[in-house]
C-alpha cells in the first residue's frame, strides 16, 4: 500500500495559518543558518548572540538598527505594490543609485549652501529620478512587452556604471586624495539627528519611511487604485473583464518602486553616506524583496519585517568582527524567502494523507 | 586585424557559459516553469568548481562538483514550485539569492587565487588556415562539446519522442496529464537538467574562461542567459547564434579598452547590459512571434487533479 501526502487547496484561506507563516519561517531559517555555520566551523552560539542579541545591546547599534531599516522598508513599501500586481521589480538597487545622483547633483552645485530648501528638494528629485529609472522598464513593458524582470537587472547593473563613470569623473572631488567619490554634501543638505549632540548615526528619515509607510497602507487598503492593482495579480482575466488596464498596473508598479527607491537613495547619502561613493547600498534592493515578502505584501507588516531584516544587518556587521563572513547575511535572506514560499503554501492548501494514486 | 581575429576566437569561448546556461534553461522554460535562479545557481557552481579543481587539480572533477552544486539548488527550487506550488519567480529569485549568497560564503578565502586553465585543442593542419583556422580550430574542449550539445538539444527537441512530450506539457499540462503523460516528473527532470548546464556554465566561467576567483565573478551573466532564450524565442539554434552575438560583445570591451580610444571603460562595461535590454524590447515587441513560440503554459504551476 503506498501511503503518501497530498496537497489539497482550502475552500478559503486559513488566516491562522498566514499569521504562522512568519514565525516557521524565521524558525527554519534560524535553524539552517545555525546548521550551516555550525558546519563551516562558527560556533553555533555565537552567531545566535551576534544576529539577535548584540544588536539590542547598546544605544548605538539601536541606531545603526534604525538607520538599516528606514530603506529597507521604504524600498520594500514601493515593491510591495508592484508585487501584489505580480509586477516584479527587481531594479531597486539601480533605482535607488539614479535617485543618489540626481538628488547629489543639488548639494555638489552649491556646496555652500544653508538653505533650508535643500533637503526637501533633494528628497522630491530623488524620487524623481528613481521612478524615472523604473519608468524605463515600464515604457518597454507597456509598449514592447519586454520582461520587466530582466530590465530592471539589466539597469541596476548600469546605473552601478553611471555611478562609476561620475564619481571618477565630472563628480569626483579634486581634493578627495584621487579617491573615486564627490565632494562631502554641506548640513543643509543632510537629515538632522534624531538624538541631538550624540554620536549616534540614526536620522530624522526614519519619520519620513513611517509616513509613507502610513501612506502605503492607505493606497493599498483603502483605495480603489490599489484595489485595481491586487485584482490584476490575483485574478488578470476578471481585471480584465472590469476593464482594470493592464498597463497602468504596469506603470504604477514600477513608478511606485522606483520613488521609494529613490528617496531611499537620498536617506543614505543625507544620512550615514554625505556624499556619493561607489558603495551606497549594501544590498538594500535585493533585501527589500524579501522584506516584502516576509512582510506578507501587507504595509504593517512590512515594517516588522524590515526591523528584523535590519537587525540581521546590523548583527552581520558585529559578526564580521568574530569572523563570521560578511555574506552571511545574504545566505540567510535566501532561507528566509525559501521557507517563507514553503510554509505560505499552508495559507491556501492543507496537506491530506492519501492511499494509492499517482502523480 | 588581430584584434579581430581576438573577438572573433574569444567569442566562442566567451560565449559558451551563455550558452550552456541558455540551453538549459530553454529546456526548462519548454517545459512550462521559468527558473529566475541561473544566476545564483552559477555561482554556486563556479566557487564550487573553483575549490575543487583548485585542491585536486582536476578540471574535471571540478565541472562534475559544479554541476552537483547548481543541481542541488534547481532541485530546492524544484519542490518549492512542483511540490508546494509556489510562484515560480519568487522562488527563482529566492533559490538564486541563496546561491549568491552561498558563492561569496564559500569563496571568501579564496579571493584572487588562481588556477591554470586547460590547454587549447589545436586541430592540426585545419588550425592553419589563414583566419578561420584560429578562430574555428583553436578552441578548448568545453566550447567544442558545447557545440555538439547545441546540436544534440535540436535534435531532441525536434525528432525525439521526449522532446516532443516535453513540449506538449509547456503548452498544456492537464492536456498532457489526460494523454497519459508524467507532468511534474517531467518538469521535475526538466528543473534539474537546468540545473545540470547552470552548473557547467558557472564551472566553466571559473576554471577555464576566467580561472581567477573573485566575489561576483558571474557579473549578470546568468541574467544575460534568461534574455538569450527570449532572445532566440525559444529555438535553439537561435539561442546558439544569440550566444555568439553577446560572447563577441562581452569581449569587444576588453579589445575597446586595449584600443584606448577614449571610451570610458565604464560605457563599455555598460554595453552587453544596454544590448540585452534593446534587443529584449527588439525581439519581444512582436507580441504574436512571442505568442507563437513562448510555452504557452510558461510560469503556471501544475496541480494534477484527484
Amino acid at each position: 500500500m503506498n501511503l503518501r501526502l497530498e496537497i489539497v487547496p482550502r475552500t478559503a484561506p486559513s488566516t491562522q495559518a498566514l499569521m504562522m507563516v512568519p514565525a516557521i519561517t524565521i524558525a527554519l531559517s534560524v535553524l539552517c543558518a545555525i546548521v550551516l555555520f555550525t558546519a563551516l566551523n562558527h560556533s553555533p552560539s555565537l552567531v545566535l548572540y551576534s544576529f539577535f542579541v548584540e544588536p539590542f545591546l547598546d544605544s548605538y547599534n539601536l541606531s545603526e538598527v534604525l538607520i538599516k531599516a528606514g530603506p529597507l522598508i521604504l524600498i520594500a513599501q514601493g515593491l510591495a505594490i508592484g508585487f501584489r500586481a505580480k509586477v516584479w521589480n527587481i531594479g531597486a538597487e539601480g533605482q535607488l543609485t539614479i535617485g543618489a545622483i540626481f538628488a547629489a547633483l543639488i548639494p555638489i552645485t552649491w556646496p555652500q549652501s544653508q538653505s533650508a530648501l535643500m533637503l526637501p528638494v533633494m528628497i522630491l528629485v530623488g524620487g524623481l529620478a528613481g521612478a524615472a529609472w523604473a519608468s524605463i522598464a515600464a515604457l518597454l513593458r507597456t509598449r514592447f512587452n519586454a520582461s520587466e524582470i530582466i530590465v530592471t537587472l539589466m539597469l541596476n547593473q548600469i546605473a552601478f556604471q553611471i555611478l562609476l563613470y561620475l564619481i571618477n569623473g565630472p563628480l569626483k572631488d579634486p581634493r578627495g586624495f584621487s579617491f573615486p567619490q564627490s565632494v562631502p554634501f554641506p548640513e543643509a543638505a543632510m537629515f538632522p539627528p534624531l538624538v541631538e549632540d550624540s554620536l549616534l548615526r540614526a536620522n530624522m528619515s526614519i519619520w519620513l519611511v513611517l509616513l509613507i509607510s502610513v501612506l502605503a497602507w492607505v493606497f493599498v487598503a483603502r483605495s480603489f487604485a490599489g484595489f485595481r492593482l491586487l485584482v490584476g495579480g490575483l485574478a488578470p482575466n476578471a481585471a480584465r473583464y472590469a476593464g482594470f488596464s493592464a498597463n497602468r498596473a504596469i506603470w504604477i508598479s514600477l513608478l511606485a518602486g522606483g520613488v521609494a527607491a529613490g528617496i531611499a537613495g537620498v536617506g543614505e547619502i543625507s544620512g550615514p553616506i554625505g556624499k556619493l561613493q561607489p558603495i551606497l547600498s549594501p544590498g538594500y534592493g535585493f533585501a527589500a524583496i524579501i522584506v516584502a515578502f516576509l512582510g506578507g505584501l501587507n504595509p504593517i507588516g512590512i515594517v516588522l519585517a524590515g526591523f528584523f531584516m535590519a537587525v540581521i544587518f546590523v548583527g552581520a556587521d558585529g559578526a564580521v568582527l568574530a569572523g563570521i563572513p560578511a555574506s552571511a547575511p545574504v545566505v540567510f535572506q535566501g532561507f528566509i524567502l525559501i521557507f517563507y514560499l514553503a510554509s505560505y503554501t499552508l495559507v491556501n492548501f492543507k496537506f491530506r494523507r492519501v492511499r494509492g494514486g499517482t502523480v | 586585424m588581430d584584434t579581430l581575429v581576438f573577438v572573433l576566437a574569444g567569442a566562442f569561448a566567451t560565449a559558451t557559459p551563455l550558452l550552456l546556461a541558455a540551453l538549459g534553461e530553454l529546456v526548462v522554460e519548454k517545459s512550462g516553469v521559468i527558473n529566475l535562479s541561473v544566476e545564483g545557481m552559477m555561482a554556486v557552481a563556479a566557487v564550487i568548481a573553483f575549490v575543487i579543481t583548485y585542491t585536486s587539480g582536476s578540471h574535471l572533477l571540478g565541472f562534475v562538483g559544479g554541476a552537483l552544486a547548481a543541481m542541488l539548488l534547481s532541485l530546492i527550487f524544484a519542490v518549492l514550485v512542483l511540490v508546494f506550488s509556489a510562484n515560480q519567480v519568487a522562488s527563482g529569485l529566492a533559490v538564486g539569492i541563496l546561491g549568491l549568497g552561498m558563492s561569496a560564503l564559500l569563496g571568501r578565502s579564496y579571493e584572487s587565487f588562481t588556477l591554470t586553465a586547460p590547454a587549447k585543442i589545436t586541430v592540426p593542419v585545419l588550425s592553419n588556415i589563414p583566419l578561420v583556422g584560429p578562430i574555428l580550430f583553436q578552441q578548448d574542449l568545453v566550447v567544442y562539446l558545447t557545440i555538439a550539445a547545441s546540436a544534440g538539444l535540436i535534435w531532441f527537441m525536434q525528432k525525439s519522442r521526449n522532446g516532443l512530450v516535453l513540449r506538449v506539457i509547456g503548452e498544456d499540462p492537464h492536456i498532457a496529464h489526460n494523454l497519459g503523460f508524467r507532468v511534474l516528473r517531467t518538469r521535475f527532470l526538466a528543473i534539474l537538467f537546468g540545473g545540470f548546464m547552470a552548473g557547467l556554465a558557472g564551472a566553466y566561467a571559473a576554471t577555464v574562461l576566467t580561472p581567477v576567483w573573485s566575489q561576483g565573478m558571474i557579473v549578470g551573466r546568468g541574467w544575460i542567459a534568461l534574455a538569450l532564450v527570449v532572445f532566440g524565442t525559444w529555438r535553439v539554434l537561435r539561442v546558439v547564434i544569440g550566444a555568439y552575438i553577446f560572447g563577441a560583445l562581452l569581449l569587444a570591451d576588453l579589445a575597446v579598452q586595449s584600443l584606448d580610444i577614449g571610451i570610458p571603460s565604464q560605457v563599455m562595461t555598460s554595453m552587453p547590459y544596454l544590448m540585452t535590454i534593446l534587443v529584449l524590447a527588439l525581439v519581444s515587441r512582436d507580441a504574436l512571434r512571442i505568442k507563437l513560440n513562448a510555452p504557452v503554459a510558461l510560469g503556471e504551476n501544475y496541480r494534477p487533479a484527484h
